[in-house]
């Protein structure tokens, strides 16, 4: 691209100013990413998978009253916008009395989102135990709990694993979102730095690249988690 | 040892079992055949809860309990001594051939680890799958998982060990090897309750038979009685579809 072209698209070229500036930010970016995106993400994950769990167990079992109830919710959240939840629960509720920080809020909602998602995938995953191998644990002598426990989850949440890890992966840069609710995660951070600096591609991009590393380390996690997981069984498709 | 009376079951609208009642003595080695869908699988199932009966009554060592509606306690005591080999092995995946064995005793029974491993290895080695011991069912063929199936029924020294159909989903060559360890059970004195299309078996291995046909009990007899000479006009002409074909 020539000078004027990028001129004509509002770039500039790159200049000591503004690599000072990315050098500059990049801390100041990083850090809300350590203190708030990591922990907001680490706390709603692990809330989510135990929601996740929870429902899909009483789907799988078909308890009565709950198994509706859990439909019902995932229906609701899915068929819902995660920021419109957000600003619901935020903006929302106060006028009902419940006024909630934006952190706690955020982990709440972030949670319940990811919860009815993964419910999903667990359930499915469930089911694609064969249930031959349950009727064999109860020929032992095992109980419900006990096969479940011990036989279906483990090769549940295996099977489940990878779509689980992408659902991490995707709350990561939904995280982003809490910033509409004044939590002050890395998305935040930027957008005050492109206030006072304006210079909003060079900081957008660096903040998108600072997302990328993130999801890049959870992709290796990823691989990690499922060759270990391959190396301690003969895998679920016996 | 074990008795079955009035056993019905029907699925929907079809009746899958009508009135059965047997009677197995400890040591027997029992084969119930009969065409497909006559109801032998339904009934094994029924035996050990899998299944549940619209009625009828299980009398085991003594104890009896209706077969529609059983205490959990009774359930898991009968289903405790009773081992169940499935048609399609159903091996726990996530755990070894040991494992698989060891599960039981150290779950249900609370052996401790070293003595649930030692039973499992000696059990293992009747089967001939000692040397496979910390393989996955997924790295075993057929028949090796159907002996670890075997191995996991035996474990826990059942009074009766259930057998459905445990070679109809083998490849021929495998068939063998199952059987011959089916045999050497039976012959250590294992009472055996067994549906198998294998006639050749069902002869020469069990000392009774059971003919289904249609969700009943057509004939009971001597294991050889029955293959000499059947009584029934039914199963003359069962026994004579597998002479021909």
């Amino acid at each position: 691209m020539t000078e004027r072209g990028m001129k004509a698209c509002g770039l500039q070229p790159m200049t000591e100013r503004l690599w000072g500036i990315l050098i500059d930010s990049f801390p100041k970016i990083l850090l809300p990413g350590l203190k708030m995106t990591l922990p907001l993400t680490v706390l709603a994950f692990s809330l989510a998978m135990c929601i996740a769990v929870v429902t899909a167990l009483i789907q799988f079992a078909r308890v009565r009253v709950l198994t509706p109830l859990a439909r019902l919710y995932i229906w609701v959240i899915r068929g819902t916008p995660l920021l419109v939840q957000l600003f619901v629960v935020f903006y929302g509720l106060p006028s009902l009395g419940v006024v909630l920080d934006a952190f706690p809020a955020a982990v709440m909602v972030f949670a319940v989102n990811e919860g009815a998602y993964c419910a999903e995938t667990l359930r499915g995953a469930l089911e694609s135990i064969p249930r031959g191998q349950m009727e064999a644990g109860y020929c032992v002598g095992m109980s419900y709990g006990q096969v479940m426990r011990r036989i279906v989850l483990p090769q549940a949440l295996k099977a489940a694993f990878p779509a689980l890890s992408n659902s991490l992966i995707a709350m990561v840069k939904n995280t982003s979102l809490a910033a509409n609710i004044t939590v002050m995660e890395m998305f935040m951070a930027t957008q005050r730095i492109v206030a006072r600096t304006y210079e909003p591609l060079a900081l957008y991009l660096e903040v998108a690249l600072i997302y990328l590393m993130f999801s890049t380390l959870l992709t290796w996690l990823q691989r990690w988690g499922e060759r270990r997981l391959a190396s301690k069984g003969g895998g679920a498709h016996a | 040892m074990l008795e079955v009376r009035h056993l019905s079951k029907r699925f929907r609208d079809i009746p899958a079992l009508s009135d059965i009642s047997l009677t197995v003595e400890r040591g027997d080695v029992t084969a119930v055949i009969g065409p497909s869908g006559s109801g032998k699988t339904t009934l094994l199932r029924c035996m050990n809860f899998l299944e549940t009966a619209d009625s009828g009554e299980l009398t085991f060592k003594g104890k009896t309990v209706d077969l529609h509606r059983v205490s959990r306690k009774d359930m898991a005591a009968i289903r405790r001594n009773t081992g169940f080999v499935f048609q399609s092995f159903n091996l726990f995946a996530n755990k070894t051939a040991l494992q698989n064995v060891t599960e039981g005793l150290t779950i249900v029974r609370h052996l401790n680890a070293e003595t649930a491993k030692e039973i499992a290895l000696h059990t293992l080695d009747r089967v001939g799958m000692r040397d496979r011991a910390d393989h996955y069912p997924s790295q075993l063929s057929g028949g090796q998982q159907q002996r670890v199936a075997i191995a996991r029924a035996m474990a826990a020294n059942p009074d009766i060990i259930y057998f459905d159909e445990p070679t109809s989903s083998l490849d021929p060559e495998l068939i063998g090897e199952v059987l011959s360890v089916m045999r050497d059970l039976a012959s250590s004195g294992m009472t055996m309750l067994v549906v198998t299309h294998e006639m050749r078996f069902a002869r020469d291995v069990s000392n009774h038979v059971i003919f289904m046909d249609a969700g009943r009990i057509l004939e009971e007899n001597d294991s050889s009685t029955f293959f000499a000479s059947p009584r029934e006009t039914r199963a003359q002409a069962f026994l004579n579809s597998l002479h021909n074909s």
